[in-house]
């Protein structure tokens, strides 16, 4: 099932699957590390919609709730 | 091929300083690139009989330009030289994409796959020779922190290569990334170390804002205790034993009570020299910034430095980043907030890291009005610490209080929203201890190259008006204010005028007034809200314009005049 990146559980590992948003925001995400396709596993996620931090490859980054929101991944559940 | 200059360039965090200071002698220098605030640093390499320069560009991602930082770093490109492209083997897919960007420009370029150390244990195989065919330029396996691959390194320069590539899309190189990943890197089981698990534990709300706390506990008693041992144990000893006498002799042969013997050594008290209080240009003016200062800008340094390298920062700000919001920020914001409490013109510089105006703003009023320089701490600690600890905690929570008062009313009024966090959070990496002391010595002699002059200026043009009777003139306009509003005597305005100059000289102006406790806590408390020093006003004004900074200053005043008020009706 597909779901946004902020119900993704911590600890729980599955595949990006969609980023919506402009050119810029994709762009500097994939340069990043996170675009459609790779493995991504929540590390944390902070109190009253907090940073959610990812870790993808060998890397963490942290993202801002409402860019979380539309991150899209695909899961097994 | 004759070098002419050579860049380092790489993704942020990938321990490109680390190469850097590896590869430089001593003289290294922080610059701004023309025309921006973005500063970089530069060096010499020596090659062979010639000193090549080198330069450290700022970290970026891509050669598109998305922000400041970046705009340099492809404006450094075009200018030329030889690329060292500094790559994390740890993290390969995610690097390359820079490289090949670069392999499209017409510039050498030389890879050097840092951390190499860090790949065993992370259980990242990486053939290096296929690399190199695939990229088709030299590639190195280093490691900037033992120092290991860093000649062979330097004896490869020479073969750095104009790849010509062909200019393709982004997805392309995605694609082409894809299959060399495939081709030259193998994962196996990785080994958790220590550091690993506490980087866990540090970015987990429930754990890691207890250990911020603590670690910005113990940064703090540390810096305290390296500041106060240096002051106590080594400068004021070395003041009193060395100094003194010289200044007595000196005191004797002018005469008391002479023009020259007020400028040089000032008022005597009880007959001897008092460093503290005398505000002479040769007595004051030279053991303020050297022995009460300087030691605690040191240790403040020496222990951002560490935390810098250690990679703990990144995590500071995503921890924060939620209380930021409220008060119109976003987390990245907390780095201004710390520069600044070493000195608010790094802090203010650093202000640009945040992209919008708004928050720029809100940044700069936050920071100009409460938060106080390490120089200014260390006179209001030596000042009012002597009163009792109790009265720190007026000051100091006043300050914070302040903030986030601030903070709220303005993310209130003003129109828009904070921007979102988006960060990497690199691993964590054991500071090298060169590293962190070329960039405290760098601090800290930008420290005595700026405020030293200052300093002496101040205490000099004091004395000059002292003399002039220049500060009585003042004294008796604003009299009302001083005495009526805030409960200050009316010599307080001489200290409010240097602190347009020093904020760490006017605090100490306060010491020979004879204040109550009481006033001193307040005469403190307003030095630090009025205004921020004349060099972090220029920063900013340069970083706002105008316009806005008009806005910030009457804040200021507002504040400073109500703060000031507020004390004094309800302190006892």
């Amino acid at each position: 099932m597909t779901i946004d990146l902020t119900q993704l559980q911590p600890g729980e590992t599955g595949i990006v699957k969609e980023i919506q948003g402009g050119h810029g925001l994709v762009s500097k995400l994939q340069s990043m590390g996170l675009r459609p396709g790779k493995k991504v596993t929540k590390v944390s996620s902070h109190f009253w919609h907090g940073p959610q931090t990812l870790e993808i490859d060998n890397m963490q980054i942290a993202v801002g709730f409402g860019m979380a929101k539309r991150i899209f991944i695909e899961v097994k559940r | 091929m004759k070098i002419s200059k050579i860049l380092l360039m790489g993704n942020p965090n990938v321990g490109k300083s680390a190469v850097f200071s590896r590869l430089t002698g001593a003289q290294v220098m922080i610059s701004n690139y023309p025309g921006t605030t973005v500063e970089f640093t530069q060096g010499k390499l020596k090659l062979g009989e010639e000193d090549v320069l080198i330069v450290d560009v700022p970290g970026t991602y891509t050669l598109e330009a998305t922000c400041k930082a970046e705009d340099v770093a492809c404006r450094m490109v075009q200018e030329g030289g030889l690329i060292i492209n500094i790559v994390d083997a740890t993290n390969l897919e995610r690097n390359l994409h820079l490289t090949l960007q670069l392999l499209e420009k017409d510039i050498p370029v030389v890879v050097a796959l840092n951390m190499w150390d860090d790949t065993k244990h992370r259980g990242i195989y990486i053939d290096v020779k296929k690399l190199e065919e695939q990229l088709g330029v030299p590639v190195v396996p280093v490691c900037g922190l033992s120092g290991e691959g860093i000649k062979e390194l330097v004896r490869r320069l020479p073969e750095a290569e104009v790849k010509h590539s062909v200019v393709s899309s982004d997805n392309q190189k995605w694609e082409r990334i894809g299959r060399i990943i495939e081709g030259v890197q193998k994962l196996t089981h990785r080994h958790h170390t220590l550091l690993e698990i506490l980087e866990d534990l540090s970015i987990k709300p429930l754990t890691g804002l207890p250990i911020a706390l603590g670690i910005l506990y113990c940064a703090f008693w540390v810096i305290r205790f390296i500041g106060e041992s240096l002051i106590g144990y080594l400068f004021v000893p070395l003041f009193d034993k060395l100094w003194l006498p010289v200044m007595m002799k000196l005191s004797v042969f002018l005469g008391e009570g002479t023009f020259l013997h007020h400028i040089l050594i000032g008022n005597l008290i009880n007959g001897s020299i008092d460093f503290g209080q005398s505000f002479g240009f040769l007595t004051t003016g030279i053991f303020m910034p050297i022995a009460m200062i300087l030691p605690y800008i040191f240790s403040f340094y020496l222990i951002l430095g560490f935390l810098e390298d250690l990679g703990y920062l990144p995590r500071l700000a995503v921890l924060v980043d939620n209380l930021m919001h409220r008060l119109g920020l976003h987390g990245y914001a907390i780095i201004p907030f710390i520069l600044g409490l070493g000195c608010n013109v790094p802090g203010a510089l650093a202000i640009r890291v945040l992209e919008e105006r708004r928050e720029k703003f809100i940044a700069a009023t936050l920071m100009a009005i409460s938060i106080p320089c390490m120089a200014q701490i260390a006179m209001i600690v030596g000042l009012v610490g002597q009163r009792g600890v109790k009265y720190l905690a007026i000051v100091f929570g006043t300050l914070f209080f302040l903030l986030i008062i601030k903070g709220l009313i303005l993310n209130r009024i003003l129109k828009g929203a904070s921007p979102e966090i988006l960060i990497e959070i690199p691993p964590y990496r054991m500071p090298q201890i060169t590293a962190v002391f070329k960039k405290l010595w760098m601090r800290l002699s930008g420290f005595l190259k700026e405020a030293l002059p200052f300093v002496l200026l101040g205490v000099f043009f004091v004395n000059v008006l002292h003399a002039l009777k220049v500060i009585d003139f003042f004294a008796y306009i604003f009299a009302p204010i001083l005495t009526k509003l805030w409960g200050l005597p009316q010599e307080a305005i001489g200290a409010l005028m240097v602190g347009f100059l020093r904020k760490d000289v006017a605090v100490g102006m306060l010491g020979p007034l004879n204040l109550t406790t009481k006033q001193l806590v307040i005469g403190s408390t307003i030095l630090a809200v009025y205004f921020p020093c004349i060099a972090t006003y220029a920063v900013l004004i340069r970083e706002l314009g105008v316009k806005d900074m008009v806005k910030v200053t009457a804040i200021m005043i507002i504040v400073a005049l109500s703060v000031g008020a507020l004390l004094n009706f309800f302190l006892p």
